[in-house]
């Protein structure tokens, strides 16, 4: 790429904040952690230029609702933190599913549990982001590798959570919010449109806050603009208002999990590299696909055919590529900094297709490319050894619970 | 006829209402409601915001653009509202329990901004859609589901909370004081900054069955003969003001000089 003018330097935490007004993002409501501060300090600079609104609340918990609110009187809304405000989100993160709200939540991601090691990386809150909050309930979750994806992605959260009138959650880790990278961030890149949230075509009279179309999701009127709307966490009718029939209870939690999973062609992403022939595909997302793919690289100096398959939107789950590459694969290696948690769903998907084997990295730091390469190699090795796919995992899981020893044999880490 | 006037701020097809016979809370909403219509307020351009609990309901049965949200949370989702929309008025309906335990901390930090929203609790002392379990406004010495022996614990004064935590507008009355409810729901409507009325209301239900006051109307003449104004309670000394309701109006708005937006000067 030839130089441009427009190229920065930037940090990954202020592109998403760069891609967030891009998108249209007026209002951030937020408190102080460690290591998303700077998407606060930086919403509190930019969005008064923009006509925007910058709120710190008093904790995690009015951040989000905040949010909430100012989305449903028809701004777009983002909040951002980390594993311990995440945590406190979670019940108003279930609030925007159930009363359909749009809204932006990200969670650059710190070793955990608890308050763990604040500044360092980690992949520990896959699951919560999935299924955090409590009851079945619709989440986009996406995950950026790159400070131009900070930006892309987080734009593309707010076009998501429009569209389908979801939260979404862009799960960053440590590594990506406080990189910097030589980019262009400008509108004129972004590789799709702006999406605007379907507004109501029939009257006030004759609007039901709550009744879908076609696709699924209920055109949404704003606070203030006399369609009385009404907003609830409790389970309601297409008119908003609670219901405890078992119909109404069937249809409407079906509908706000369909209206995603029947549109996953268009949601699901990802990114394969050298997958077409590899033997052995790593499976990695956010700063440890970066490792994974630069194991590629020293695979191919080897001789070695390695691929990386890195889903993009971690929910909805781009399977059917996945499956496709686990057909083809003699072995599935799954690097994570947690204790196995994307694994699981890469198992359950390829369903025994090939060996699915994940390996845990969690020392508070990202593994270089070469101990990422060495696993692999080790798991090729095994396959070839163990024939038995039971005996194949039970060596592996040796590897998770005891990644310290074997690290000392190999490298006196 | 009151019913009359109030019908178009109501959503009549959803009625009747949840709560039980002799409840104070529809009281207190038709107070609400003479207070807009007095205002002469355009429907459009006012957001009642709630949280979770009996008192949170009554946004159901309102004919307003509503947030019933989540337990606690409600004036964190009308800041929201507000700064997204500053020229609506924000209504925010909310239980002792809802505003002051579980969120308590929104509370004082509302008031502590000044925002532009009126914050009116409706103070029954108890979590009735619970069942009745000791509230932050119980008194001492009252038995509920969770205080068999008598709770042990001091109350908030909602009153003196918010006018500590900087509160610009606040008031109390009580469900028997229906004229003086209104006017100061009408003065809190209209006042610009963070305003706040505590509505002493009756639950018979779960909490007069608990205290010798099973019968709606012995809790209302409780409200009735312990209610003391503001200006004799100053005279009276601490002892004598035991198990007294104060009412009136403790910070009376006129020196509100902020915005609105949380942001201006303070008074």
């Amino acid at each position: 790429m030839t130089p441009s003018h427009k190229q920065r330097l930037v940090q990954g935490n202020e592109a998403c904040v760069e891609g967030a007004i891009t998108a249209g993002m007026r209002f951030y409501a937020g408190y102080p952690i460690t290591p998303s501060t700077e998407i606060a300090e930086l919403c509190s600079r930019k969005l008064p230029a923009v006509g925007g609104t910058f709120i710190q609340m008093e904790d995690e918990i009015g951040s989000i609702a905040a949010v909430l609110g100012a989305s449903a009187a028809g701004m777009k809304a983002m909040t951002a933190t980390s594993g311990p405000g995440f945590s406190l989100m979670q019940e108003n993160i279930g609030y925007a599913a159930m009363a359909e709200i749009p809204c932006v939540i990200v969670n650059v991601q710190r070793q955990g549990p608890s308050t763990g090691v604040a500044t360092a990386p980690a992949q520990g809150d896959v699951m919560q982001a999935i299924w955090g909050t409590h009851g079945d309930h619709p989440v986009v979750v996406l995950s950026p590798a790159s400070v131009k994806e900070m930006y892309e992605l987080t734009a593309r959260a707010f076009n998501l959570a429009e569209q389908f009138r979801v939260p979404v959650v862009l799960l960053a880790d440590e590594v990506i919010a406080h990189l910097r990278e030589s980019v262009v961030l400008d509108r004129e890149t972004l590789p799709f449109p702006i999406v605007q949230r379907k507004k109501p075509s029939v009257s006030p009279s004759q609007y039901l806050p709550f009744k879908a179309d076609a696709d699924g999701v209920p055109p949404m009127a704003n606070l203030g603009d006399g369609y009385r709307s009404q907003f609830t966490g409790l389970v309601h009718d297409e008119a908003g208002f609670p219901s405890t029939r078992p119909e109404v209870v069937n249809s409407l939690i079906r509908r706000l999990h369909h209206k995603l999973e029947d549109n996953r062609q268009q949601i699901a992403s990802f990114e394969a590299v050298h997958l077409d022939d590899a033997e052995l595909v790593i499976v990695a997302y956010g700063s440890m696909a970066r490792a994974a793919i630069a194991a590629t690289r020293l695979a191919q100096e080897r001789g070695l055919r390695l691929g990386v398959f890195r889903p993009v939107t971690l929910h909805p789950f781009p399977h059917e590529e996945l499956v496709t590459a686990a057909a083809r694969a003699r072995a599935i290696l799954v690097p994570e900094m947690n204790l196995g948690q994307l694994v699981l769903e890469v198992q359950r998907l390829t369903a025994g297709r090939c060996p699915v084997v994940g390996w845990s990295y969690v020392r508070g730091e990202l593994p270089t490319p070469d101990l990422v390469l060495t696993q692999a190699l080790r798991l090729l090795e095994a396959e070839e050894e163990y024939e038995d796919l039971l005996q194949l995992a039970a060596l592996v899981r040796d590897d998770i619970v005891r990644p310290d020893w074997w690290l000392e044999q190999e490298w006196g880490a | 006829m009151m019913t009359t006037r109030a019908e178009k701020y109501l959503k009549t097809a959803k009625l009747p209402h949840i709560w039980c016979p002799g409840c104070g809370h529809g009281t207190a909403v038709n107070a609400l409601l003479e207070a807009f219509e007095r205002m002469g307020i355009d429907q459009d351009k006012v957001v009642i915001v709630s949280g979770i609990g009996c008192a949170s309901r009554a946004v159901l049965y309102l004919n307003f653009d509503s947030m019933h949200t989540t337990h606690g949370r409600a004036l964190a989702f009308a800041t929201g509202v507000k700064l997204a929309r500053p020229e609506l008025k924000v209504v925010v309906l909310m239980g002792d329990g809802d505003g002051c335990a579980i969120g308590g901390n929104h509370f004082i930090h509302s008031a502590r901004r000044d925002i532009d929203l009126t914050a009116i609790i409706l103070n029954n002392s108890i979590y009735g859609m619970t069942g009745g379990q000791l509230s932050p406004t119980t008194p001492v010495g009252s038995s509920t589901a969770t205080s068999p022996n008598g709770n042990l614990m001091r109350p908030f004064d909602i009153c003196s909370l918010a006018k500590a935590a900087g509160a610009t507008y606040v008031a109390r009355s009580t469900t028997y004081h229906v004229a003086q409810l209104a006017r100061y729901f009408q003065k809190a409507i209209s006042h610009t900054g963070f305003s706040v009325v505590d509505v002493i209301s009756q639950c018979p239900t779960t909490f007069g069955r608990r205290n010798d006051m099973a019968d709606p109307v012995d809790m209302v003449e409780w409200e009735r003969d312990n209610a003391i104004p503001l200006a004799k309670a100053q005279q009276l000394s601490p002892k004598e003001l035991e198990g007294k309701i104060v009412v009136g109006e403790f910070v009376d708005g006129s020196q509100s000089n902020g915005n609105g937006r949380g942001d201006g000067p303070l008074p």
